[in-house]
């Protein structure tokens, strides 16, 4: 796998990252269509995710739970606004409450996942993740202060 | 006095600053609109004089501003400053990276053994 571009833009507040991949699209596709798969990649080793509800439809929800390595629950979903199989994907990204409803209180981004052929072979997925509002920004500088100054990739999963 | 100041040393201003819940929720607060420090210090369980601390800590953070308005001092978020806190943005950068990592690790696992 190659990862190609990471592009932050603080204006647009969309973060863009670009990979290419040896393997076609449909396997790729599979990594978010098979909740099995889903799960391996999804939150840090230390963070294992468990994929609940998956139902990618418009419309539908993904709902899952991290578990930190205390064994505490970190709920969270998406709502997929969009999907074209095996090409497109879109959802809103957000965090769930202890019983894992959507939590009104956290912000939401909303990610854009497109998956194509490569001419010259193999395959390339774009994720395109943006924050909606500069309350959400505020809202995520607020919470990945919580634990002071330095912000662990599990600490950043709580945020997604 | 701040424009002497390096990019880091902003930083860390900005962060030290928003390591403390109540100025956090004041900078949240402050965001939507202006707040005389009076009416910030009925929000929280302290001393006037102890949210005043906290909003000078804030203006040095450059993540407030202080207008006057009439006898009342108008406290306000900057959006800039919170903006500028790219350093966020970057970690996300690096979770979705690990994350594509984790992804081109299950990928070659699934294609592996696969005649081409």
């Amino acid at each position: 796998m190659t990862v190609s571009n990471v592009d932050v833009n603080n204006e647009a507040k969309t973060l863009t990252i670009t990979a290419q991949f040896d393997a076609s699209t449909e396997q790729v596709w599979q990594l978010w269509a098979n909740p099995r798969k889903l799960e391996q990649w999804w939150g840090p080793p230390t963070y294992p995710a468990t994929v609940v509800e998956h139902n990618l439809i418009a419309g539908g929800r993904v709902t899952y739970f991290m578990t930190s390595p205390e064994g505490d629950k970190h709920h969270g979903w998406w709502r997929i606004v969009n999907v074209e199989a095996p090409t497109l994907l879109k959802f809103e990204d957000g965090f769930g409450d202890a019983d894992g409803n959507p939590n009104p209180e956290m912000p939401i981004t909303v990610a854009r996942v497109t998956i194509g052929a490569l001419d010259e072979g193999g395959t390339q997925m774009t994720i395109e993740s943006n924050f909606p509002t500069a309350e959400v920004m505020a809202q995520m500088v607020e919470m990945g202060m919580k634990d002071g100054m330095t912000l662990a990739v599990g600490q950043m999963d709580a945020l997604l | 006095m701040i424009e002497r100041d390096s990019v880091e040393q902003r930083t860390d201003l900005v962060f030290q600053a928003l390591a403390d819940a109540t100025r956090r929720d004041i900078v949240r607060l402050t965001m939507h609109g202006g707040y005389s420090v009076t009416e910030l210090a009925r929000h929280y369980p302290m001393s006037f004089a102890a949210v005043q601390k906290h909003v000078a800590v804030l203006q040095r953070a450059q993540l407030v501003t202080k207008q006057r308005r009439g006898r009342e001092q108008m406290v306000r978020g900057r959006l800039d400053t919170v903006h500028n806190a790219a350093m966020l943005l970057d970690q996300f950068a690096a979770l979705w990276r690990d994350r594509l990592d984790r992804f081109g690790d299950v990928l070659a696992d699934d294609t592996q053994g696969e005649t081409k």
